[in-house]
């Protein structure tokens, strides 16, 4: 597959714990990936250390083939990741209007698929309130202007923390929904969440990380196979 | 009567000087996170240069149009060879280095201009007084400072409410890391709202100058009631420290004339007030 990102032995710390211990990851153009794992196992950190947001102590990782360790997180922003943070990271001082308007800008490539009424359209509710600061609205609307606000960059890859963590089972279907309409538009997505059915119904490929390692990686169908595994591994 | 709103525009006045210093300040702790002790040198540098470049350029509004874009110049240096590198210190280690600042600042200070008071020339054709009632005058320049502060007060609330910067602000005052991971570079991001922190306590410093004149330990005093302003208008808002500003002027000049043996505490009776009514301030985030 060609790959969009890749990493490989990415060792990570938080203070003197060793929370990622030689993660090899990677995700392919238009590609779905579900990192899987109980709390603390360091799903988190992968994502945060694929943004730039928590440094690696050692590894390597390529975005579109080049070497962006090291990377500010704004450079790897614009070279084409958009990121979901887990607790979303709305603006609430600023209106979903200008959280959207915020991040606008034309792909790495050049591409201008997401635009502030395309964005409208995959979520009417945020066309609703336009006009409302981002500390007035419900989860579920936080969560579809967090997804909402990093589309607007145009990425090629969407890194989503905890998607549906908190969301009423209605507004999961929601997110679910337009993340598969995302993933149709040929957008690469990395989705963290704790559904197991939703994320087999949305990804191609699964990862599950165990202390700092990872222990499953596979398709759809493989998962499936070691249902007794991964179960046990994610406490289901 | 005529006491009364002398004191009103006195108060005003002062706390609308005090806004451009305390603006700068509640921008820098609430966006950067940085307890900026060296603030008030800034004004204090701003007053005794208001001195040299008002003899070379021969006005105070030239002073302040020259002493703007130095001033900015000025604090992006030291932004950059300082204070960033505290960003990711805790505030023991901030209190020191912009505690050392002040000691390096007021050496320069004493080097450069000595250890008197200095009094700066107002422009002649604002030294007059105009007569607001049958028996009350009011310096034409105190209000053409109020003019320009008030001027200087909206141009940086449009910029923050209805600006590509002023967002940038916002949501930066908010969540530093998420702007940084749409795509915006904080280190630039800081390096303009620290020096646009130096460049408002300076501009404050300069148009004070023709007052208050410019002496030794100026900066200290506008420092400690700038902070008294970011703690009542909530830290890192602008509406904030506007009123916050304005309360503490007022209550500053009526406090002198009637309340004089208490005046002295009155604006921090004032804080206490409300840090016990609204302890994040009047427009900071619970």
């Amino acid at each position: 597959m060609n790959e969009l990102l890749e990493a490989r032995g990415l060792n990570a710390y938080y203070g003197a714990s060793h929370v990622l211990r030689g993660v090899d990851f990677r995700v392919g153009r238009g590609e779905t990936v579900s990192l899987l794992g109980r709390n603390g196992m360091g799903k988190t950190t992968l994502l945060r250390t694929l943004m730039g947001l928590t440094p690696s102590k050692s590894g390597d990782i390529r975005l579109g083939g080049a070497d962006i360790r090291g990377w500010r997180p704004s450079a790897i922003a614009r070279a084409g990741v958009g990121f979901v943070p887990e607790g979303r990271g709305i603006f609430p001082n600023l209106t979903v209007e200008e959280n959207l308007v915020f991040a606008a800008r034309e792909g790495a490539d050049g591409r201008r698929d997401w635009t502030r009424e395309g964005i409208f359209a995959l979520f009417p509710r945020l066309a609703e309130r336009r006009t409302n600061w981002g500390n007035q609205l419900s989860g579920g609307e936080q969560q579809m202007l967090t997804i909402g606000r990093a589309l607007m960059s145009n990425p090629a890859l969407l890194m989503v923390d905890e998607a549906t963590e908190g969301l009423a089972p209605l507004v999961r279907d929601d997110i679910w929904r337009t993340l598969k309409l995302i993933a149709d538009k040929g957008v690469a997505i990395v989705v963290v969440d704790k559904n197991l059915d939703d994320l087999k119904a949305l990804c191609r490929r699964h990862v599950i990380l165990v202390k700092g390692e990872v222990v499953f990686e596979g398709s759809t169908e493989e998962l499936a196979a070691r249902d007794d595994f991964v179960r046990s591994q994610l406490g289901l | 009567m005529s006491l009364i709103l002398l004191q009103i525009l006195n108060g005003l006045q002062y706390g609308l000087l005090l806004f451009l210093a305390a603006s700068g300040l509640t921008l820098v702790f609430g966006i950067l996170g940085i307890i900026n002790l060296a603030h008030g040198a800034f004004y204090m540098l701003g007053a005794y240069a208001a001195l040299t470049l008002t003899a070379r350029l021969g006005d105070i509004f030239l002073a302040l149009a020259a002493g703007i874009p130095l001033a900015f110049a000025f604090g992006a240096a030291i932004e950059w060879l300082f204070i960033r590198h505290l960003y990711k210190r805790d505030h023991l280690q901030q209190v020191l280095l912009t505690f050392a600042l002040i000691l390096v600042f007021n050496e320069i200070q004493q080097t450069v201009w000595g250890n008197y008071p200095l009094s700066i020339p107002m422009p002649s054709y604002l030294s007059s007084s105009i007569s607001l009632t049958a028996d009350l005058g009011y310096p034409v320049y105190r209000l053409a400072l109020m003019a320009i502060c008030i001027v200087l007060a909206l141009v940086m609330m449009f910029v923050i409410q209805n600006t590509r910067a002023g967002r940038l602000i916002r949501a930066a005052e908010s969540n530093p890391e998420m702007v940084e991971a749409l795509g915006f570079d904080s280190r630039i991001l800081f390096r303009i709202v620290f020096a646009t922190g130096a460049a408002l306590a300076a501009a404050a410093g300069i148009l004070a100058a023709p007052v208050e004149s410019a002496y030794p330990g100026i900066g200290d005093r506008v420092l400690i009631i700038s902070f008294v302003v970011v703690v009542i208008g909530g830290i890192g808002s602008i509406r904030g420290a506007f009123l916050g500003s304005l309360l503490i002027g007022l209550a500053d000049a009526f406090g002198k004339v009637f309340v004089p043996k208490f005046s002295s505490v009155l604006i921090y009776a004032l804080m206490a007030l409300v840090l016990v009514l609204r302890p994040s301030g009047l427009f900071g985030r619970q």
